[in-house]
């Protein structure tokens, strides 16, 4: 089957669907967006969490057939997505995601994360780099949408917020110390820009 | 596998009318994970997302009608007040992604007794409102679950709403996992306590093959308030008649012995659950209670 | 100091680069930060290639079983299937492998051993048509009795789980069906146990721990023009990857290339084969790329698991508290294959006293040979198992004296110079007294702060929010643990690393590049690495070159040694780069300045300067038309394999010590548990990255506490099959399960050790698990010799 639907604000198509495939599969495999991971792929660890519509989803278990005509955030979009919030001093509709074309190894350039000035992340990705919060990384694109979206409707949580807000996000290696650091930091900036 | 899309409640039951095999999916958060691990290969998916009015819910006289596909998290946001044990018992369904897609629908479909509505349901009073082509009916809660992950309703039917009794009292729910959140129950007990017809019911999840109520428990609360003149007198409630309800609630199950937990283990916590949500829900009738009396 | 005053140790000093930004010391950010938070970060299930074939494995139903017939003609028939293979189309005599023994078969032959054992595999042009593909194989199996435990394994009747076994351990081993067997005798544990005024026995259990990263098995194998393959892949070793492929194949090791891709955790499980070896026979079978990615449920017989246990302890002490006498016997269930399960027998052995002074010793660790699913490395290795039962051993002992229990380990305390069981002398700082004051002087958490003005959160209480309490039965317990933990491969393994190094100008500005085939797997690594380069060669630019086989080995990602060895190979390697440079240097400007010839030369800021910090030269006009490159190999003082017999030797390189203290809230009736603080101490030698030091400890913190309440994989004793593959029932914590983890970080140098640094990321594994177990002891006063506990051990309604 064919879905057609938007993603990072950019229309998509996807052709020749299987059926039982789900909006994650879809991303990662048809539309070169892996950002969203696939760790679990039973809605236990939220690595794959997206905004459907606006609202934090696995899209593990979204079948792609559900996402027709709808709108998709995914991390790839997160910055833009943050950036129009800021600029309209509410909710983003989001705009081009990057386009993934061939999946490569990476390569770490000359310079490395210090400031991520000029990088255009959203608040809550320069807090996760600053504040220590990614070890391997998997759980990562998931904790943002899903704190980001937390940030959004709760700018001033408690710690128990935080912990409430993102108990469906796995993370097997910090120990989630710096992940609440790293959510703290961007309230606290979020706050001072205010 | 074939993908259908209705766009209407009609158009969905014409399909399942035609294709009474196809499986029903609106969150997803049953069936994704069922096909994800190649443990089902419906023949046709019956996507209900497009069908906005099963997100919709109304606020009657009596009763709540809830869409079946209202999220979890919007029971948990907008109707804590009508219906407190359902509000409770979604904040306990799995993590906020799950709770965003999830509704009271798919726990009916899939009719697992580990579903976290059920003993709310069961406690507050509710009938499921099921049609097809052929028509439309209310299936009483305590007639909806037939067995193990088994229900009334016909193949050619689907879920359209629940009809839970609003709240005329207070309400608990309460649910054991090893784990501190996004856990499945290991066995969950709901309580309501209904002062306008001076009755108690309740719910228990995941200590039996169906949800079911401790109905011998029930007529001993029923029993003892009356004779006590608790509902008047607002009392607190001997801890021995605790200990007999919490009791007759444990012997309402009949659980297994699997990985989440023994047997032996789940008659004991339902026991605790019964006897903790009754302290709380008396202790919060009699606060109320306290109140009125103050205010008049 | 210590508490008794006696110095422990040397703070760590440092003189090249010290004033380079960017170095050792300084909490410096990843340098693959910025892609892992925007999702471009490629990990091993992310590859993509036009045309390419998804694989898929058709696992073993069955435990044990023979396999009577395997009928693939069905699944070759289904459209959009490419190959489809079993044992019988492996392309050369080698058709097993294995980390140290090569007894696991790449497809099953003529037998099954465990449940999930890959018996054949299918490539496919969409993963549904392989899976349906793989549905349509059919296969005969016999099934046979299986063998789960000590009791039927060396039964007399027993069969054999690998029969002909011709490894170099089946020679001391009493029963074939036992993997390894390690003994330790020192001193006279019965003589000395007369001397005992107190003796104490117990008997422990550990269950199955699963690492449970969250990036699944996966990657993609392309054929190449030249008969060859490359592979990009998620590994712990990529050298041993290769070795253990490339003959499998039939290719020699440069026509694997193999490349590292993200890596989405790995703590031990990516040890070992997964999926590597099945991708590049179906990619080269079809001529195309393959893409295998296990999803959550395969990955749970994809990977070895840690070893469950069964350990019997007797220690003896006096009246004053010296502990005289320990003897134990460590029963380790490896499964089916071998794995790592030697070397796990020899670190539970040799670190089976603990960090304690205990002179006689009788003691004995196996692994066995089971139906069960194979078990091999995960994070602390052998020690964590030990640590838990020690630890249970010293409160016991410590009631039993009528001592404080973190007074009694003090007292006990092994330190610098302190002779382990092995025979071997601990060498460097061993501040285990110290670390357990640390702990124990951290301010404690609040009573019930539940309690707020709009009743009880109930976020913060046992069962948070299924709201099972509100303070009802909630007890409090403070439990403590201390562990040890060596660091580095032991027993006389060639533990060595490989660095490449490159220096020169690149738009008017000196850059390093460093070139590795460290596993990143989420630790750190590539951080520390370009932060050694800037201290050692004073640039500000590092770049850090892709992991692939093009260098040398970088050995593994595990054993708390990666800091240690490929840094240490880095370090090196810039040594070598740095006196090239200044040869450069001096050839170039030698005449300028007297202080060219003087020996005391730095590389800092760019610049290349005097001791006293006078600059004699930009590196930018060094190195200008030059380029200086060294590959070089590194290794760590050798060790010595532990006699057979006796168990001494010299087998470990460091060790490494944490403690905690864990505090927890137990609803005693539920039996439900809320760990509300997990404060450790550890010593570290020299942070290199102060930031990353604390996320190990944090997250080795944390995997110890899931085995305590949590974790733990249920095989079924009647049919050795896995009951709880996916992650609805193994419960990894979540953020609302964990508690705070305050860490109180020591720098005591090891002066054998690169920068005097000290392996982080094990240690705090250890000791976690037991210090929740004890203040789960503290709170309900209950026994508990299992972990992990569950509630109705809690509760008696097991």
């Amino acid at each position: 089957m064919r879905v057609n639907f938007t993603v990072n604000g950019r229309p998509q198509e996807a052709d020749d669907v299987w059926e039982g495939e789900s909006l994650l599969y879809v991303l990662r495999e048809r539309l070169g967006l892996p950002g969203s991971k696939n760790a679990c792929e039973q809605g236990e660890c939220g690595s794959c969490t997206v905004r459907l519509d606006g609202v934090p989803v696995c899209a593990c278990l979204v079948a792609a057939g559900q996402v027709e005509g709808r709108d998709v955030v995914t991390v790839e979009g997160l910055a833009d997505f943050a950036k129009q919030r800021a600029e309209h001093g509410g909710c983003a509709s989001g705009a081009c995601g990057t386009s993934l074309q061939d999946a490569r190894q990476w390569a770490a350039k000359g310079t490395d994360s210090q400031t991520g000035e000029g990088t255009g992340l959203a608040p809550i990705q320069q807090a996760f780099i600053d504040a220590g919060a990614v070890q391997c990384g998997f759980c990562t694109p998931g904790l943002l949408v899903a704190a980001d979206e937390m940030l959004e409707r709760n700018p001033n949580p408690s710690d128990a917020d935080i912990r409430e807000a993102l108990s469906g996000n796995l993370c097997r290696c910090t120990g989630y110390e710096k992940i609440m650091d790293a959510v703290r930091l961007a309230a606290a900036r979020q706050g001072e820009a205010v | 596998m074939d993908f259908l899309r209705p766009a209407s409640w009609e158009e969905a039951l014409a399909a399942k009318a035609e294709h009474p095999t196809a499986v029903p999916i609106a969150g997803g958060t049953d069936v994704m994970v069922e096909i994800n691990f190649d443990h089902r290969r419906p023949e046709y998916l019956l996507d209900l997302n497009r069908i906005t009015d099963l997100t919709e819910w109304q606020v009657g006289e009596e009763s709540v009608r809830l869409g079946a596909s209202v999220p979890y998290t919007k029971i948990m946001e907008h109707l804590r007040a009508e219906l407190p044990g359902l509000a409770l018992a979604s904040h306990t369904v799995a993590s906020p992604q799950i709770r965003n897609r999830g509704g009271v629908g798919g726990n009916l479909g899939t009719a697992s007794p580990a579903g976290d509505a059920h003993p709310a349901l069961l406690a507050a009073g509710a009938e499921v409102e099921a049609e097809s082509v052929r028509g439309s009916r209310l299936i009483p809660i305590d007639e909806f679950y037939t067995g193990v992950k088994r229900n009334s309703l016909a193949a050619d039917e689907l879920i359209r709403a629940v009809h839970i009794k609003k709240a005329d009292g207070p309400q608990q729910f309460s649910k054991v996992g090893t784990r501190n959140a996004m856990v499945i129950a290991v066995c969950a007990f709901g309580l309501a306590l209904h002062p306008e017809t001076r009755t108690v019911r309740t719910g228990i999840g995941s200590a039996a093959p169906t949800p079911v109520r401790a109905k011998a428990a029930e007529e001993f609360l029923n029993a003892a308030l009356e004779e006590g003149g608790f509902w008047d007198n607002g009392k607190i409630i001997t801890p021995s008649v605790a200990k007999q309800f919490a009791t007759l609630c444990s012997g309402a199950c009949n659980p297994i012995d699997d990985v989440r937990g023994t047997a032996s283990y789940r008659r004991h916590a339902v026991g605790v659950m019964a006897r903790r949500t009754l302290t709380w829900t008396w202790e919060s009738y009699r606060g109320a209670r306290r109140l009125t009396e103050g205010a008049a | 100091m210590a508490p008794n005053g006696a110095p422990i140790g040397t703070p760590t000093k440092v003189t090249q680069g010290s004033r380079t930004k960017g170095g050792i010391g300084e909490s410096t950010l990843r340098p693959d930060g910025i892609l892992k938070v925007t999702g471009e970060f490629a990990y091993s299930s992310d590859m993509w290639h036009e045309d390419m074939l998804w694989g898929q494995i058709l696992r073993s139903t069955v435990a044990h079983a023979e396999i009577v017939s395997i009928d693939t003609s069905e699944a070759l028939k289904t459209p959009g299937v490419y190959a489809v293979m079993t044992y019988d189309d492996l392309p050369t005599d080698v058709k097993n492998y294995g980390l140290e023994i090569r007894d696991t078969p790449v497809l099953a032959h003529g037998k099954v051993r465990h449940h999930g054992e890959p018996v054949a595999i299918v490539a496919a042009d969409h993963p549904e048509t392989a899976r349906r593909a793989a549905a349509k194989i059919k296969v005969d199996y016999r099934e046979l009795p299986v063998i789960t435990d000590e009791a039927s394994a060396t039964a007399p009747d027993a069969i054999l789980v690998h029969e002909n076994r011709d490894d170099h351990h089946i020679g001391h081993v009493p029963h074939p069906n036992i993997v390894h067997r390690q003994p330790i005798v020192r001193g006279n544990a019965e003589e000395a146990a007369r001397k005992a005024d107190f003796i104490v026995r117990g008997e422990y259990t550990f269950g199955m721990q699963d690492q449970a990263f969250l990036g699944p098995e996966s990657g993609l194998a392309v054929p190449a023009e030249d008969g060859g393959v490359d592979l990009y892949i998620a590994t712990q070793w990529l050298h041993s990857d290769l070795r253990q492929i490339a003959p499998v194949l039939g290719l020699p090791e440069n026509k694997v290339r193999m490349t590292l891709s993200g890596v989405g955790g790995a703590f031990g499980g990516r040890e070992d084969l997964s999926m590597q070896i099945h991708a590049c026979l179906l990619a080269l079978r079809t001529g195309k790329p393959v893409k295998i990615v296990y999803n959550r449920f395969e990955s749970f017989f994809g990977h070895v698991h840690r070893h469950p246990a069964k350990l019997s302890y007797e220690h003896g002490a006096t009246k004053d508290g010296k502990l005289t006498h320990m003897k134990c016997r460590i029963v380790l269930d490896g499964g089916a294959y071998a794995s790592a399960s030697p070397a796990v027998v020899g670190n539970a052995s040799s670190l089976s006293v603990g960090p304690y002074v205990v002179d006689d010793v009788d003691i004995e660790a196996i692994a066995l040979y089971t139906n069960n699913p194979p078990c091999g490395a995960m994070r602390g290795f052998g020690a964590v198992q030990a640590c838990f039962a020690y630890e249970a051993q010293m409160d016991k002992l410590a009631d039993a004296v009528g001592m404080d229990r973190v007074e009694f380990r003090q007292l006990n305390a092994m330190e610098q110079g302190t002779v382990m069981p092995t025979g071997q002398p601990v060498d460097s700082p061993a501040p285990v007294a110290e670390l357990l004051r640390r702990v124990k002087a951290m301010p404690m958490p609040p009573e019930r702060q539940w309690e707020s003005s709009e009743g009880a959160d109930v976020r913060q209480l046992p069962g948070g929010l299924s709201n099972t309490t509100h303070g009802e039965g909630v007890v409090r317990g403070v439990g403590y643990a201390v562990g040890i933990k060596n660091v580095g491969f032991s027993e006389g393994f060639d533990d060595y690393s490989t660095a490449k190094v490159r220096m020169e100008v690149v738009g008017g500005e000196p850059v390093a590049s460093v070139h590795t085939a460290m596993a990143e797997v989420g630790q750190g690594g590539v951080t520390v690495h370009a932060q050694i380069a800037r201290t050692e060669l004073g640039v500000a630019q590092v770049t850090i070159h892709p992991a692939d086989t093009r260098v040398g080995s970088a050995g593994s990602t595990s054993a708390s040694r990666q800091t240690y060895v490929t840094g240490g190979a880095v370090k090196n390697s810039c040594e070598l780069v740095r006196e090239k440079v200044l040869e450069i240097g001096r050839r170039k400007f030698g005449t300028y300045h007297p202080a060219w010839a003087t020996a005391e030369l730095l590389l800092e800021g760019g610049k290349v300067v005097t001791h006293g910090g006078e600059v004699l030269a930009d590196l930018a006009d060094v190195l200008e038309g030059e380029s200086v490159e060294i590959e070089a190999e590194w290794r760590h003082r050798p060790t010595e394999a532990f006699d057979l017999r006796t168990g001494q030797g010299n087998g470990h390189v460091q060790y490494s010590f944490a403690a905690h203290r864990a505090v927890v809230e137990v609803d005693t009736e539920l039996g439900l548990v809320k760990v509300i603080e997990l404060a450790c101490a550890q010593d570290v030698g020299k942070a290199l990255n102060p930031q990353s030091v604390l996320g190990q400890i944090q997250g080795g913190t944390l995997q110890g506490m899931g085995i305590a309440v949590m974790e733990e994989i249920i095989v079924d004793p009647r049919t050795a099959k896995v009951r709880n593959p996916s992650f609805t029932d193994y419960l990894l914590p979540t953020i609302l399960d964990t508690p705070i983890i305050p860490v109180d970080v020591l720098e005591l140098a090891d002066d054998h050790a690169p920068y005097g640094l000290r392996g982080v990321g094990e240690a705090p594994t250890l000791s976690s698990t037991p210090a929740v177990l004890a203040a789960i002891r503290n709170a309900t006063g209950l026994e508990l010799n299992r972990t992990p506990v569950r509630p109705e051990h809690l509760t008696g309604t097991a």
